[in-house]
């Protein structure tokens, strides 16, 4: 019987210690990865490379106009997806009465979310590229990013919504407010900040992508920057897989792809720290 | 009164925008099915023939119609006897225009290519086990040989083809199978790969870390799931690459291997956050239950939590799946992109959201390439879609005991 208890001990130390060891080694890849990029990439940030235009066959100067590139269409797809997911989520929320109807809006929304990004990308290629005629530019690669984005703002809203308790709406109505002042004066201003959230993580996403804008929005190398929303962009993402794939010089190229890594994955550091900020601050 | 009025027409107003925007996720869903369709179901129509161009065979053959792989093979040399398609043991003789036009002189052609459907006639004529590739404009009504109808590119050839090679003349070939399984290679690798890892944080998440390490822990995994694919690529790239050329000793890196170690890392926050949660949903009194019935902590989770868990981390898994199969960006940098069959995982292999990226940028809108990968991305849209309902029906199940 001792001898049965102290093996059953035995077998719980050895397990949960495996299960320690897993979950920091899953720990140490991130700070593995993301090491790896700041201590190659850190050396080559400086304000040129920030702020000029590549040269050389991309092996000098810096990565402005992917830079601007990227915040155009963040801010377009924000534009397309923001309001649609917010109306989607306070649809399901707050005015859809059928259940059912809640049920398939709340499976389609999960289905949109597991749609492979290039899937996103050869539907905008078709509808927006190709039949509405917008060509390769910041309004078809917006559209088709800000579709992509659109089941993570229209669940989180839906989340935010929830958490606002019963009792916030019953008061408004009692005095005599309509559903629609009720959701605009009450409701939405106490979610705003976890409605934010969303907004905040779905720029992170779509800063990141590249297979959406493949063929929709980037280019290799342009000279000018866009002036309008129908021209093409370089972006930070497809530039980053063009100088680490397919330049004529790799090595030469390398350094710059570092550097564009380290933007990339600061965005994403920023964002997220950002948010997980505004929701700690905002469920006290 | 009248502003009343005005306000329930606003009302009812907005009330109509908000049920559009409920609606917009199917609607786009919609929309996305028809659309890749719509671009991908000409490919059934395209003829596999290179578009403009005809084949030719002697009068005297009895050959009814070959197909793309049968042409092709022909053409590289592998099949050499009309026997060995169906026809007399007479050997075949591929042949191009500009072959034709090396027999004869410049003369015999003409300065304007006008005696050349002669010619083309005459050389069919002579060589019984001839098989012309011919431009159709040179083709006239005196022909002396025998055009074979034009074939469509068949789902057969499609589906069960074993060979992917868009570009190839007389007869491309659309066989995704090396496509398919390439795919399905590099993501059941991942999820081998990620699955022991995934249910290892999962576990140490619900049940062992205390409330401040979860309080960290829970954001770094965020973080994982938040880094662009194309970073994953980059980094896959750089280190995992070399390491797996130097670590088996092969000529290049980017194998299927590499796809699934940077894709079990990409899949495992789906995993450990799904995982999780189902864990965190055991109820209490079972776990309180074991645990009075003297069982360590071990196996309380072994026995009750696991298994009550168990569709949550089989949704997980399927997820994960899912995550895996529709990567693009990072397996396009990482595993090297032939498109074969795969026969272990230290070889080069490619997927279907690979070669719809590396190839549509090069297809002319319309052509049997661009069909055939809107066709690519239309089975991609089906399996994930089958994945997405399957992971949600297996989370709905009841906790069965």
């Amino acid at each position: 019987m001792k001898s049965n208890n102290i093996h059953k001990k035995v077998s719980q130390n050895v397990m949960f210690w495996i299960f320690r060891i897993m979950s920091f080694s899953v720990v140490a890849i991130l700070f593995w990865i993301i090491g790896f990029i700041v201590y190659r990439g850190i050396g080559v940030i400086n304000w040129e490379f920030l702020t000029a235009a590549p040269e050389e066959g991309m092996t000098k100067g810096g990565i402005f106009p992917a830079i601007v590139g990227t915040f155009y269409l963040v801010i377009g797809s924000m534009l397309v997806a923001f309001p649609i997911g917010v109306m989607s989520g306070i649809y399901m929320n707050e005015y859809a009465t059928n259940k059912h109807i809640v049920r398939v809006i709340r499976i389609m929304t999960n289905n949109l979310g597991g749609i492979p990004s290039i899937v996103f990308g050869l539907f905008g290629m078709s509808l927006f590229v190709n039949k509405l005629g917008f060509g390769d530019s910041i309004l078809a690669g917006s559209l088709t990013l800000g579709l992509l984005a659109l089941p993570l703002i229209i669940r989180i809203t839906e989340e935010a919504l929830k958490a606002i308790p019963d009792s916030y709406r019953h008061g408004s109505l009692a005095l005599g407010a309509t559903k629609l002042q009720t959701i605009g004066r009450v409701v939405l201003p106490a979610a705003f900040p976890n409605i934010m959230t969303g907004l905040i993580l779905s720029i992170g996403r779509v800063s990141g992508e590249t297979a959406p804008i493949l063929f929709t929005a980037a280019a290799y190398f342009l000279p000018k920057l866009p002036s309008s929303i129908y021209d093409q962009v370089m972006a930070l993402p497809y530039h980053l897989y063009v100088i680490a794939t397919s330049g004529t010089d790799l090595e030469a190229t390398r350094p710059m792809a570092y550097g564009t890594a380290l933007v990339l994955i600061v965005i994403v550091l920023i964002m997220n720290l950002l948010a997980n900020y505004l929701r700690k601050k905002f469920t006290k | 009164m009248f502003r009343k009025k005005k306000n329930k027409f606003f009302e009812i107003l907005i009330e109509w925008m908000l049920r559009l925007s409920g609606s917009a996720t199917t609607i786009i869903i919609l929309l996305i099915s028809i659309f890749l369709f719509t671009e991908g179901w000409g490919l059934f129509k395209s003829s596999t023939v290179e578009k403009g161009y005809v084949l030719c065979i002697n009068k005297e053959n009895k050959i009814k119609n070959l197909t793309p792989e049968q042409i092709k093979e022909i053409f590289d040399g592998n099949i050499t006897s009309w026997k060995e398609v169906g026809g007399d043991d007479i050997p075949i003789e591929p042949m191009r225009m500009d072959e034709v036009i090396g027999m004869f002189s410049e003369e015999e052609i003409g300065s304007d290519f006008e005696h050349l459907p002669e010619r083309l006639s005459d050389v069919t004529a002579e060589h019984k086990g001839i098989l012309g590739f011919f431009p159709e404009q040179f083709i006239d009504i005196k022909f002396k040989g025998k055009v074979l109808p034009a074939e469509t590119i068949s789902p057969k050839d499609y589906f069960g083809g074993k060979e992917w090679f868009p570009t190839a003349t007389p007869a491309a070939q659309f066989g995704i199978l090396p496509l398919l399984l390439g795919t399905l290679w590099v993501s059941l690798g991942a999820i081998l790969l990620a699955l022991p890892f995934g249910l290892a944080v999962a576990i140490y998440l619900a049940e062992l870390a205390n409330p401040t390490v979860r309080k960290i822990l829970k954001p770094v995994i965020e973080l994982l799931a938040g880094i662009p694919s194309v970073v994953y690529g980059f980094f896959g790239l750089i280190v995992i690459v070399p390491m797996i050329r130097n670590v088996f000793n092969l000529p290049v890196g980017e194998t299927a291997l590499a796809g699934s170690i940077v894709l079990a890392i990409m899949a495992l926050p789906t995993i450990i956050t799904v995982a999780e949660d189902s864990m965190r949903n055991t109820p209490l009194a079972m776990k309180e239950s074991s645990l009075a019935l003297g069982a360590t902590h071990w196996q309380t989770i072994y026995h009750v939590i696991i298994p009550y868990a168990s569709s949550g981390i089989m949704a997980a898994v399927v997820l994960g799946i899912g995550r895996a199969i529709g990567e693009t960006m990072a397996v396009l940098m990482v595993t090297g992109n032939a498109a074969v069959i795969p026969h272990t995982f230290t070889e080069p292999v490619r997927t279907i959201p690979a070669t719809i990226a590396a190839e549509l940028g090069e297809a002319s809108v319309g052509s049997v390439q661009y069909q055939a990968l809107f066709m690519l991305g239309a089975i991609l849209f089906i399996l994930t879609l089958i994945i997405s309902i399957w992971a949600e029906v297996i989370r709905k199940e009841p906790h069965a005991e």
